[in-house]
């Protein structure tokens, strides 16, 4: 429906570009149209999508969408192993790969490969539209940071609402161009693409991210506005800084996806001064945003001397007006400002189910798992996983407080806190770091230098030393990896 | 009116999709609108436009426009007001 308007609206403007090749919205529909006809005619359930970013994922979403079964990209970069179990939960589904990744898929009977139609391919009348409220039209695995991922049920209810409630169609100026660089099996691409098609917005797909390319294609394709990562935003300012070039075009950068340090946030806006910051925190469970720091909040931060003010930068902002968040604690019972607890959430974009159950209260209230706190206006701060939490002697501490300190010491490139199983404590606090190039530093001083800025709790017991932290393909910190390491170590 | 189902007006071009249902019944052009394919015509008024949204606010009914026509939609005779986006910061 979203793609039908905007092709009535501005069919020859160009939808997407991704690795080379571009469509018009006309072209987009076409293919649609394709890939619904084919699904149509093979009774399955699902269309998997296993591949890096393209055009030909973009029309395969919204031929599930023509062909009312729901869109399922799946994650290339898990093992093979992994992807067999996830399409096994799935099956009976048509699979499209890109030609990368075609070797991936298991033959299985329920599973039904399909290729790219040609452009050349006549384009089927529109099969009948069930577009009901209630139908799944996306299934999305979640990262599974903190175990094994599961698949979360969008329904047409919880993507139409918000893109319809939050943009103006076809509002996007003829040169407005977004750089899509997170995965297609990430909750943000597919929100993208179903706002950037509603506004008319050109879609310029990464294939796959690194900070160079990202860099010249945001030059060479005028890129307006981008959302990136916590980590890729890191090493894109440092292309940026070394080449002195900035990022002429762009006037909008939004991130979320990941805790960002205020350090770098204030980095961003000191070496791209001329561009709208934007932070956005949402699950996939949540259909991507629920809360948003804005532009104006980033300045006003970023200019004040109250410290709570300005500790803002390092928030993740406000609830979104259609969304409720309450922090609660173990028992399930409101906490008031300031105070540290579960992050809960409630709104129509919300969907909290998953295949397998349901994870929604009655009264529509979702359990992110999320630990942090909102301060006395509404801002809420986020300290990282729930399981991630260490409880020492009966004290809940979070190990991104310390990770933060930790990284502000100059010869620590990156820093993991994580709660070993301790026998007087319940958990003790232990460090993994990575020392940066050509500096030298030891236990004790890294000790020490915990101490000084924060209380003797949170200094950890023992420092260990790597070359590399474990992160997902997101750049989420795999806290898990390193506890499940250190415990094993310890035992 | 069904939420997530499609209406055609029987005295014009225009289609609309159902956001949020109400039990009433929508009207283009002084017609009944029809739920599936339409009729088509020639009637004239103000007209729908593509990609708006429209409310009747005594019910509740929210439709978006997927087709344009030059017929006007009314519930008992009040025609349907027009709603604009609560455009945020774009994050995605």
């Amino acid at each position: 429906m979203l793609l039908e308007m905007a092709t009535q609206g501005a069919p020859d403007r160009v939808a997407v570009v991704a690795g080379g090749r571009s469509m018009t919205y006309a072209e987009l529909s076409d293919q649609a149209h394709r890939y619904a006809a084919t699904v149509a005619d093979l009774e399955v359930e699902r269309l998997v999508y296993v591949g890096e970013n393209s055009c030909e994922a973009v029309a395969a979403l919204f031929g599930a969408a023509l062909a009312a079964v729901p869109y399922v990209p799946v994650n290339y970069r898990w093992t093979d192993a992994q992807i067999a179990d996830a399409l096994a939960t799935i099956e009976p589904a048509a699979v499209l790969t890109d030609h990368g990744c075609a070797h991936r898929v298991p033959e299985a009977a329920g599973l039904v490969r399909i290729g790219v139609p040609s452009p050349d391919d006549p384009v089927p009348a529109a099969p009948p539209v069930h577009a009901d409220e209630d139908a799944p039209a996306v299934l999305l695995f979640t990262s599974g940071t903190s175990g094994t991922p599961k698949a979360a049920v969008l329904r047409n209810r919880h993507l139409v609402p918000y893109v319809l409630g939050t943009v103006e169609f076809l509002n996007a100026d003829a040169d407005e161009a977004i750089l899509v660089s997170v995965p297609p099996y990430h909750i943000a691409a597919v929100s993208s693409v179903l706002t950037s098609v509603f506004a008319g917005r050109r879609m310029v797909q990464l294939v796959a991210f690194d900070a160079d390319s990202w860099v010249e294609l945001a030059r060479t394709q005028r890129v307006t506005q981008a959302m990136v990562v916590p980590t890729m935003l890191d090493r894109i300012l440092d292309v940026v800084e070394a080449d002195g070039a900035g990022l002429p075009a762009l006037r909008h950068l939004s991130y979320g996806g990941g805790r960002m340090p205020a350090a770098v946030v204030e980095r961003a806006m000191r070496l791209l001064p001329d561009v709208d910051l934007v932070n956005a925190y949402g699950l996939t469970e949540t259909s991507s945003t629920i809360t948003l720091l804005g532009p104006e909040d980033h300045r006003v931060a970023a200019a004040s001397t109250d410290p709570a003010v300005r500790a803002r930068l390092g928030s993740v902002g406000r609830a979104l007006p259609t969304v409720e968040i309450e922090i609660r604690d173990r028992d399930g019972a409101a906490l008031g400002p300031l105070a540290s607890g579960e992050v809960w959430v409630r709104g129509e974009q919300v969907s909290g189910e998953y295949l397998t159950h349901r994870a929604i209260t009655a009264d529509g209230w979702y359990p992110t798992a999320d630990h942090g706190y909102l301060d006395a206006d509404g801002f809420l701060f986020l300290h990282g996983r729930l399981d991630d939490v260490i409880v020492r002697g009966g004290e809940n501490l979070s190990p991104a407080e310390i990770e933060d300190r930790l990284v502000q010491h100059p010869a620590i490139a990156e820093a993991a806190v994580v709660g070993v199983p301790d026998r007087e404590w319940g958990e003790r606090v232990e460090a993994v770091v990575v020392v940066a190039d050509g500096t030298e530093v030891s236990e004790p001083e890294i000790q020490e230098w915990v101490r000084t800025a924060l209380r003797s709790t949170r200094v950890p017991a023992a420092v260990h030393r790597r070359a590399a932290l474990p992160y997902n393909e997101t750049g989420k910190l795999l806290r898990r990896v390193l506890r499940d390491d250190l415990a094993a170590t310890n035992s | 009116m069904k939420t997530g189902t499609r209406w055609s007006s029987a005295t014009c071009a225009t289609e609309v999709v159902v956001v949020k249902g109400a039990d009433v019944v929508l009207e283009c052009g002084d017609a009944p609108m029809i739920e599936g394919a339409g009729a088509g015509g020639d009637a004239v008024g103000e007209g729908t436009r593509l990609g708006k949204r429209y409310t009747d606010e005594a019910s509740g009914l929210l439709v978006l426009c997927v087709k344009p026509g030059a017929g006007s939609l009314c519930v008992a005779g009040v025609p349907l007001v027009e709603v604009a986006a609560k455009q945020l910061p774009s994050s995605d």
